[in-house]
């Protein structure tokens, strides 16, 4: 968004001059983002509305009832840290629900979804150009830190065309050290997740903690628009956030000061960020195309200073813009924050 | 020792490395493996070769589960 | 007169470590039970990989249950598997590394219960691995439950009385059920039990790591193995029950052996420059702005539009060109198309939009255009679209007027129009031209350059161009002074 401030993506400013743009739907911006990233292999399965990442090709890919299969893949990668990029184009569930988008495995794929300590890096990009580009940030994330990492993305998101210009294939990755290359210089290493001593598997987990503390404090992104002197603050990410932009721009209009906070990584949360703006803000609102999951998140962040409310959509209905006005247009009433 | 048969093999069988499952001596041919009355250091009896009669068929060592319990030798000459 | 030389003729493998960093227990010895047939297979693998010389290529997979320890003790590279799922990490394993030689060792539970399907699916790909499947006929680790493979009638845990064939089905054959696919160049089944099928055994383990290392294909060796902990049977009488209960059961056999040919040889794969990454990906389009847009009337600037018809006229493809066409002008476009609940009724229809400015929902429901193919379409969508709005109606097939007095109609005949030129399923591209041509919004010569770009037949860019530009013609005709 390129009235966005706080946004560090990259590639979204100051692309090289002789670039072109193609039109693409997201499913394949995040093939060839990936392709652009190193990935050589692809192992996955085709659930709509993420097929179309099958049928082209690179690292993992599905729908919500496909990731459900493969927590347990997840939580053995984490436990053994090995780096691995997967991708769900999230659809209505529970169950087989539909095909239709959702947000409604925000807590499978944030709050994870296996067993065991772990937690993954999740993006959420919100544009073709996201799809690619935060593909690309999530190989080299899953690269630098040894953890699987998740991309989280709506079917709008997944199905959606606009152009995308593809930036420059990143340098191969460094040969791991730690890996099993089936050479004798790495000949007795050893793939695992088994620590059958307690202490020794404590000591694991509190390496994995450590880890992930470290992603928190670095890896945080988020965006944000008309946020300058917001009284009420909506807080939504991919497809809703695009939605709520248009929103926040006709509210304001309007002369409500309303902004939008969009959490471009759901883990790590931008909670000093939802910190910050509580003190600034006299409420927030969340919307999600769920039952309301995320909102827990913020709620946390911002340890219930104001209040939150929610609204949401389910069963693949994405709300207008019109809808979602008229909400912010209730809550700037009924929150004094006119 | 002249006059006396010269064998063609010979078995080495670690003490401690054995958990006396006697399946050595069961495919033993010459019947030249034995269990002991001795304990070993895990609590076995283990099995010893009785110091002659070896053929060097190996039958021992593939039917030993451990991998270092036997070793078996063959009689390359004479003299 | 000197005393008899000998020289070692057996001794440990070199494809073991030469002593085991178990975390407990001696580190010289195996965790097996006394008398358990794991370690004898182990041994017959270490020694294949020594022989062979490809202890640096080699890649163990260990599997869950008692043989989960498989990485103390082989010095190799060394990968720890989730219950069932080594074919799948051997898979992936040995794609990303072609030279490697992957041994998928695993016993019944892991391979003939919750693995099934992998390793049907790994076989039935071919997959270059060097499965051992180890059969004895029970959960040995757990505590002795009954396993796909527990005999007919046998006692265990789950089955105090018996396997009861009605209940629990009867034993499955691996191996025969292996055979029946195409892929594998190797299958047998053999015995740990006495001299002649220990000895056997040997020679089949060989033969199946060296067809991997000559790179032939998958092979799958089936082990019946001792379990005396979990039987509750001594080691020598254990080996009596694998000869006359559980061979009479899973006859020993080599069931496929398609190793007669030349192995694939490891061809490594050429890594692209990266400076031809974007060419194979085809990832760059026309230059933007070169095609510069025209003068508009500012009522039919940042259009949202909605375009709608019945599935096969050619809608989404239509929206497709209006978004081509509006990047081209250096503008920021979107297409999104129908999809989910609204998706219903076999009509299609896509949202598409064209603006100066950063594009925020790309869902338009209130629309300022909409390009109406037919008529369901016209009234289920003409009254989204905002006072003043523009409806292009396709009135081939809309017989019917519109309802909405407090909008724009542009008529066009592009069935019929389109019909003339050839096909009437160009009607989509008579509509863009007349869109084009009575807004202004896209230039004519944006349009025509667009269609190479999103017409994948190209037998067909001749057509859809001449649908252009007629309905191009038509929509200029009608353009108010």
């Amino acid at each position: 968004m390129a009235q966005d401030a706080g946004t560090n993506v990259k590639g979204a400013l100051g692309l090289p001059a002789k670039r072109t743009p193609i039109l693409i739907k997201g499913n394949d911006a995040i093939v060839k983002g990936a392709i652009l990233a190193g990935a050589r292999s692809y192992f996955g399965y085709p659930i709509t509305p993420a097929s179309e990442i099958a049928e082209t090709a690179s690292r993992t890919a599905s729908s919500g009832p496909g990731i459900s299969l493969k927590q347990e893949g997840i939580s053995y990668c984490a436990g053994a840290e090995l780096p691995c990029v997967i991708a769900t184009i999230m659809r209505g569930g529970p169950g087989l629900g539909n095909i239709a988008p959702e947000q409604s495995d925000y807590n499978q794929v944030v709050r994870i979804g296996g067993h065991g300590n772990y937690r993954t890096p999740v993006y959420a990009p919100a544009s073709g150009q996201e799809m690619c580009d935060l593909t690309m940030a999530a190989f080299e994330t899953a690269d630098r830190y040894r953890t699987p990492v998740m991309i989280a993305a709506d079917g709008f998101t997944g199905q959606m065309m606009e152009p995308v210009v593809f930036p420059d294939p990143i340098p191969a990755l460094p040969e791991k050290d730690w890996a099993t290359r089936a050479d004798a210089a790495t000949r007795r290493n050893l793939i695992s997740s088994i620590f059958l001593e307690p202490d020794e598997l404590e000591e694991h987990n509190r390496h994995l903690q450590r880890k992930y503390k470290e992603i928190e404090e670095k890896e945080v992104r988020f965006s944000e628009y008309m946020i300058d002197g917001a009284k009420l603050v909506v807080v939504g990410y991919g497809i809703v956030s695009r939605v709520l932009r248009t929103a926040v721009h006709l509210a304001r209009e309007e002369g409500i000061p309303v902004g939008l906070l969009r959490p471009i990584t759901l883990f790590p949360f931008p909670k000093k960020r939802l910190e910050e703006l509580a003190r600034q803000a006299k409420r927030m609102i969340t919307f999600e195309l769920s039952n309301g999951q995320m909102i827990e998140d913020v709620r946390l962040s911002i340890h219930d200073r104001i209040p939150v409310d929610f609204y949401g959509r389910m069963g693949g209905n994405v709300p207008s813009a019109e809808e979602c006005l008229d909400v912010i247009r209730r809550a700037a009433k009924e929150g004094g924050t006119l | 020792m002249a006059g006396e048969k010269i064998d063609k093999g010979r078995v080495e069988i670690g003490a401690d490395e054995c958990k006396g499952c006697l399946l050595c001596v069961s495919v033993c041919p010459a019947h030249v493996l034995v269990a002991t009355k001795a304990l070993n250091k895990q609590g076995y009896h283990p099995v010893a070769y009785t110091g002659a009669g070896c053929t060097g068929c190996g039958f021992c060592f593939y039917a030993c589960p451990e991998p270092g319990a036997i070793t078996v030798f063959k009689l390359v000459k004479t003299a | 007169m000197s005393a008899p030389v000998y020289e070692v003729f057996l001794q440990k493998p070199k494809g073991f470590y030469d002593t085991y960093e178990r975390k407990s227990g001696d580190k010289t010895l195996m965790h097996y039970c006394p008398g358990c047939g794991h370690g004898e297979l182990h041994k017959m693998i270490a020694e294949s990989l020594e022989e062979l010389g490809v202890r640096d290529r080699t890649i163990f997979l260990s599997p869950v249950g008692c043989s989960v320890f498989g990485y103390y003790y082989f010095d190799t590279g060394n990968i720890q598997c989730a219950h069932g799922r080594a074919p799948a990490v051997g898979t992936g394993a040995q794609r990303s590394r072609p030279h490697s030689i992957v041994i998928s060792y695993q016993g019944d539970g892991d391979l003939a219960a919750i693995g099934l399907n992998e390793i049907l699916q790994a076989a039935n790909r071919g997959e270059k691995m060097a499965v051992f499947f180890v059969n004895n006929a029970i959960y040995g680790m757990t505590g002795g439950q009954m396993a796909p493979t527990t005999l007919p009638g046998m006692a265990t845990t789950t089955s105090p009385l018996g396997r009861d064939v009605k209940l629990a089905g009867a034993p499955i054959r691996m191996c025969e059920m292996i055979s029946t696919l195409e892929a594998p160049v190797y299958v047998a089944r053999c015995a740990l039990a006495g001299a002649k099928e220990i000895n056997r055994t040997r020679k089949i383990v060989r033969k199946a790591l060296e067809t991997q290392a000559e790179r032939k294909g998958f092979t799958f060796v089936e082990v019946l193995s001792t379990c005396p902990t979990g039987w509750g049977i001594n080691p020598p009488d254990s080996q009596k029950f694998i000869l006359e209960k559980m061979v009479p059961y899973f006859p020993l056999n080599i069931f496929v052996d398609k190793t007669d040919h030349e192995g694939e040889p490891y061809v490594p794969h050429p890594e692209p420059a990266p400076s031809k990454i974007h060419e194979i990906l085809r990832l760059t389009g026309h230059e933007v702005g070169s095609f510069a847009p025209g003068a508009v009337d500012p009522r039919y600037m940042n259009p949202r539009m909605k375009i709608a018809g019945f599935g096969g006229q050619g809608v989404l493809l239509l929206g497709l060109g209006l978004a081509q066409c509006g990047m081209m002008e250096g503008r920021q476009v979107s297409w999104l198309p129908s999809y989910g609940p609204e998706m219903r009724g076999g009509t299609a229809h896509c949202h598409v939009n064209i603006s100066e400015d950063e594009i925020g929902s790309p869902l338009v429901s209130r629309p300022t255009v909409l390009l109406s193919l037919n008529q369901p379409s016209m009234e289920k969508f003409e009254g989204q679209l905002v006072p003043g709005g523009l409806q292009v109606r396709n009135v081939s097939m809309i017989p019917a007027a519109s309802k909405r007095t407090d909008i724009e109609n542009l008529d066009i005949r592009a069935s019929e129009i389109a019909d003339k030129l050839g096909n009437p399923r160009a009607a989509n591209m008579v509509m863009l031209g007349a869109y084009a041509g009575y807004t202004g919004m896209l230039q004519l010569e944006t349009c025509l350059a667009a269609l190479p770009e999103i017409v994948k037949k190209k037998t067909l860019v001749e057509l859809n161009r001449k649908a252009v530009e007629a309905g191009y013609e038509e929509g200029k005709k009608a353009r108010k002074a």
